[in-house]
């Protein structure tokens, strides 16, 4: 029962949040929202999720309730864990999903800021990339929303993993800058390298993304994601 | 009242602020009556999706304030981008959550807020009037002071409402429409279907009391009013219209033919010619 690269990609990210206790889990995208349901099922059974309206779900059952509103008294507590997308990302982990090109006037206008700006002052928070590549990860982006470790962040600031369809990378170098943490397999690290717009911290030895064992894969075939939509993220 | 009604209190240049959320429960009878009327030049403080599209579309609005534009399930609003990439709409951007802390400040009557968000980000940089402050205590912590969003009319849609401006939230999320309201000096409430005042509380419970009559001082019925952003319970997106719209433009002459089959008649003629389109 061989692992596809998007079940691969969905266990990474299941891995972030764990630990994590009894928080909110906030993933955007497909194979991050899998990731937190399978967290959820499995190692990180406290986790709280929103059904993306205002309800907190409990699998199929109600649990809570959870407007835009009181979604940013959670953010100010720091009670979550969001795992953003990124149009652009550089090595210190500052994101961009406004606009490419000069702000003023944008090559390319995206969704805006959203709450990037405080979500990355007030709790965790992670990144999910699904085509890695230099247009991503960039020397430098062109609007900093989330924030990365080279600027004033605060006391709450953390960026914890980035999660891409090549590797998992995190931040723990002595001056915060991006490293290779694990690829996945059937990937090399010269890859991801390759696929990476600035100088990437790779260590020596750089371990496999760990496979799904046997009951996270049933988990995710026959329960999280029986139309297969991890496939879409990524092919 | 009636939606021209509404349109002719509002005037160029005012600030106006747009409940709901993205591409839901947005009060677009008001915006396609804004597209109707001559109204210009204004500054548009909205957690955006069509509204802000719409209005974009028709170049009536100078300054765009928001943290966001989308139609949620279209990521991006084709009509936002092409307007500031074509550099047509200033923009000031913000964090959501400045954002709430805006109209948080301008409903209290006090000249900001502090908040975290935005440290360390570009919204500092691409917002070069906004400050920061220290905190006076001990922590001497220092915070980006938001400043209060006030507003010149506030536009928004609920489910119910008496004819005194009582309105009544049925979905699960009251969006921050109260709040626009608190932080406006002209209020507006459009709603699905205006009832006695007797038969809100038999509606839902009274936590989906969301405004009241000294919050608002005009109410107009406009069913379907919300459309084709989602209104529930009483009605979904209309994710298919979406598409339609999303696709219309990203084209001249597309646009177009979208706007003379859907756009340059009066609300009734709107609702009967989407009817008409569902049919087909």
């Amino acid at each position: 029962m061989d692992a596809s690269r998007a079940e691969v990609c969905v266990v990474a990210c299941a891995e972030a949040w764990r630990g994590d206790g009894e928080i909110l889990a906030s993933p955007m995208g497909i194979i991050p929202r899998l990731g937190a349901e399978l967290a959820r099922h499995t190692f990180a059974p406290d986790l709280l999720l929103s059904d993306g309206e205002a309800y907190l779900m409990a699998g199929d059952t109600v649990e809570g309730w959870l407007p835009y509103r009181a979604v940013f008294g959670v953010v100010a507590a720091g009670t979550r864990h969001v795992m953003m997308g990124a149009s652009q990302l550089d090595r210190f982990g500052n994101q961009n999903i406004s606009a490419v090109g000069d702000w003023a006037r944008p090559r390319s206008q995206l969704l805006g800021v959203r709450g990037a700006p405080g979500n990355t002052v007030n709790h965790p928070t992670s990144y999910w990339v699904p085509r890695h590549s230099p247009r991503v990860f960039v020397e430098r982006v062109d609007m900093v929303c989330g924030v990365g470790y080279d600027r004033a962040g605060g006391r709450f600031h953390e960026i914890r993993l980035v999660v891409t369809n090549l590797a998992v990378l995190d931040f723990d170098t002595p001056d915060r800058a991006m490293r290779l943490r694990s690829v996945h397999p059937g990937v090399s690290v010269s890859d991801v390298v390759a696929a990476t717009g600035f100088p990437l911290a790779v260590p020596d030895g750089v371990p496999e993304t760990r496979l799904p064992t046997a009951a996270e894969l049933a988990l995710i075939r026959d329960r999280l994601d029986r139309d297969a939509r991890r496939d879409r993220e990524v092919p | 009242m009636s939606l021209a009604g509404v349109v002719g209190e509002l005037r160029s240049g005012m600030t106006i602020g747009i409940g709901g959320w993205g591409s839901r429960r947005k009060p677009m009878a008001l915006v396609r009556a804004i597209l109707r009327s001559d109204l210009t030049d204004l500054t548009v403080v909205s957690y955006g999706g069509p509204d802000v599209g719409l209005l974009a579309a028709y170049g009536r609005v100078r300054r765009l304030v928001t943290g966001f534009v989308s139609l949620d399930s279209v990521p991006l609003e084709p009509h936002f981008r092409r307007a500031r990439q074509e550099g047509t709409l200033e923009l000031t951007e913000v964090d959501e959550g400045m954002l709430y802390w805006g109209l948080l400040a301008a409903a209290n009557r006090l000249p900001f807020l502090p908040i975290r968000a935005g440290l360390g980000s570009d919204v500092l940089r691409v917002n070069p009037s906004l400050r920061t402050i220290r905190s006076p205590y001990e922590d001497g912590e220092e915070l980006v002071a938001m400043p209060a969003l006030r507003l010149d009319a506030a536009l928004i849609h609920l489910n119910r409402a008496d004819r005194y401006g009582n309105g009544q939230y049925l979905g699960p999320d009251p969006y921050f429409d109260d709040l626009f309201c608190q932080a406006a000096t002209r209020r507006y409430l459009t709603c699905e279907r205006l009832v006695d005042t007797k038969e809100l509380l038999a509606g839902g419970p009274p936590q989906s009391l969301l405004v009241n009559r000294m919050m608002v001082d005009g109410v107009v019925e406009t069913p379907r009013g919300a459309h084709f952003t989602s209104c529930v319970p009483d009605y979904d997106r209309d994710e298919a219209f979406q598409r339609a719209y999303a696709k219309a433009a990203g084209d001249e002459e597309a646009w177009s033919r979208f706007r003379a089959a859907y756009l340059e008649g009066d609300e009734t003629e709107y609702q009967e010619a989407v009817i008409r389109a569902s049919l087909t």
